[in-house]
């Protein structure tokens, strides 16, 4: 296959599919995960509200669909999935999978991210009168928010790596041009090409992230 | 009835390995805009006493009532508002370090919902009795432990508290800074009769603000009174040892508290 016009618009086309399914995914991901992490953080035994039960429920949960393989996921997903998109294959039916993959993978970021906070600041808070919601979005969420941005950056990369993958399935993206041309017949050029940009991507992902963290961050002189 | 009465507080803790009674049947009262200090060795129980005071920490047993209200026996809601009375400061100050010194300020009349507007006007009145209105728009970690302590202070007077917790609030501070920082708890307890507990270990601090001390051993207290006499004639073994060793626990640095 020639580098033509029609290969570099395929692979534009790709980067765009990509970029849509990790955004929405990583958005609908946090959207579940950020709620999800808030309470594991707060009814964990140590937390401002233990709820030894709740978490134990929550944990079990979140580690049952952190264990499932990612490409396995998407296939038992599927029935979901058309109910929701009406198709199982394509870039928007993707994003189903991928946010219930990232969703427990985001809350145990979220929730490690809250737990590093400073148990006596919390304890400041509560001498105040603070009430729960006070200390969950100004204190936790507040004080924890340079962690929760890096924790923003692995999942993109993480959801990044899983939207390939989908394209074992037809799942869109640069991971489906990667399988159908590199793998199915045998363009090692274009496989090549696709992972270098999957790379770039991260790369990108990753720097802009870390500078928003770092630029966020007080706790430094 | 006095300001603050404790009544036949207990305080044991649970744990696989044995239960650990760390206050033991204490009594005591404040007088409302007294600088009461409680002294004792590490391990006697001081902080979990004076965290029993604005319930962080949870007695097993006994009353607590300040300001005519019985802790114990309130709501959370009711117990959140009555906190905004007790004020707390801490040995690690326990600032909000992703916000300026402004913002920390700020945050407990954002609890109290003043508005965003007011509460600015009103924050940089509190900044200016602690000398740090400059540092308005800095962050805590570009301060000093002196200046993070007024911080906390001013911050704490915010709420308008009528008891003022400081729980070893100068333990982590050199003798100039502790110097500085008791000279403004004063000049708050003068001017707003807020009622002070000062949990220390420093026996110097106790010696310079208290009005009245209370020695705790083992989760009791084995002896109180007022401040000079305690320290002129000490009764109890507990105390003599405090008071003599005064040079000697004076070098010593005492870990977190909390």
């Amino acid at each position: 296959m020639s580098w033509d016009t029609e290969t570099i618009k395929m692979l534009l086309e790709g980067v765009r599919d990509t970029l849509y399914m990790v955004l929405f995914s990583t958005l609908f991901g946090y959207l579940l995960g950020l709620p999800l992490g808030v309470l594991l953080a707060v009814s964990d035994r140590d937390g401002i509200r233990p709820r030894p039960v709740l978490y134990r429920i929550l944990d079990i949960i979140v580690n049952i669909l952190r264990s499932v393989p990612f490409l396995i996921l998407l296939i038992l997903v599927i029935p979901l999935t058309r109910l929701l998109v009406g198709k199982s294959y394509g870039s928007t039916a993707t994003i189903v999978p991928l946010t219930i993959a990232a969703a427990p993978f985001i809350a145990r970021m979220v929730e490690s991210s809250l737990k590093e906070v400073d148990r006596g600041v919390i304890e400041a808070a509560v001498s105040l009168g603070a009430g729960i919601r006070t200390i969950i979005f100004q204190v936790l969420i507040g004080e924890a928010r340079t962690s929760l941005l890096v924790g923003v950056t692995i999942s993109l990369g993480t959801i990044l790596g899983y939207s390939a993958m989908a394209g074992v399935v037809g799942g869109g993206g640069l991971g489906d041009i990667a399988i159908r041309y590199g793998y199915y017949r045998y363009e090692t050029g274009i496989m090549i090409v696709t992972v270098v940009v999957l790379v770039a991507l991260v790369q990108i992902l990753q720097a802009i992230g870390m500078m928003l963290a770092k630029f966020l961050d007080r706790r430094r002189v | 009835m006095a300001f603050i009465e404790i009544e036949h507080l207990e305080k044991t803790y649970q744990a696989k390995s044995g239960d650990t009674e760390a206050l033991k049947d204490v009594n005591f009262s404040i007088e409302e805009g007294e600088i009461f200090g409680i002294i004792g060795l590490s391990g006697a129980g001081k902080s979990t006493l004076v965290r029993c005071l604005n319930l962080l920490e949870k007695p097993s047993g006994g009353r607590i009532v300040i300001g005519g209200q019985e802790l114990l026996k309130l709501t959370d809601r009711e117990l959140r508002l009555a906190r905004r009375d007790i004020g707390m400061i801490f040995q690690h100050f326990n600032l909000l370090m992703q916000r300026t010194v402004l913002d920390n300020v700020c945050f407990p009349l954002e609890i109290a919902g003043v508005r965003k507007r007011q509460a600015r006007v009103e924050a940089v009145t509190y900044l200016e009795q602690v000398g740090l209105a400059d540092k308005a728009l800095a962050y805590p970690a570009q301060l000093s432990g002196g200046q993070k302590q007024r911080v906390a202070i001013a911050r704490v007077l915010a709420s308008k508290p009528r008891v003022l917790l400081c729980d070893e609030a100068t333990s982590a501070l050199d003798p100039q800074t502790t110097q500085s920082i008791l000279q403004l708890l004063k000049e708050i307890n003068e001017r707003y009769r807020i009622t002070m507990v000062v949990i220390t270990h420093e026996m110097s601090v106790v010696e310079q603000i208290c009005d009245r001390v209370a020695v705790l051993e083992y989760g009791r207290i084995v002896e109180s009174g007022r401040t000079r006499e305690v320290f002129d004639a000490p009764r109890t073994d507990a105390a003599k040892r405090l008071i003599y060793t005064k040079a000697y626990s004076e070098t010593q640095s005492e870990g977190s508290g909390i």
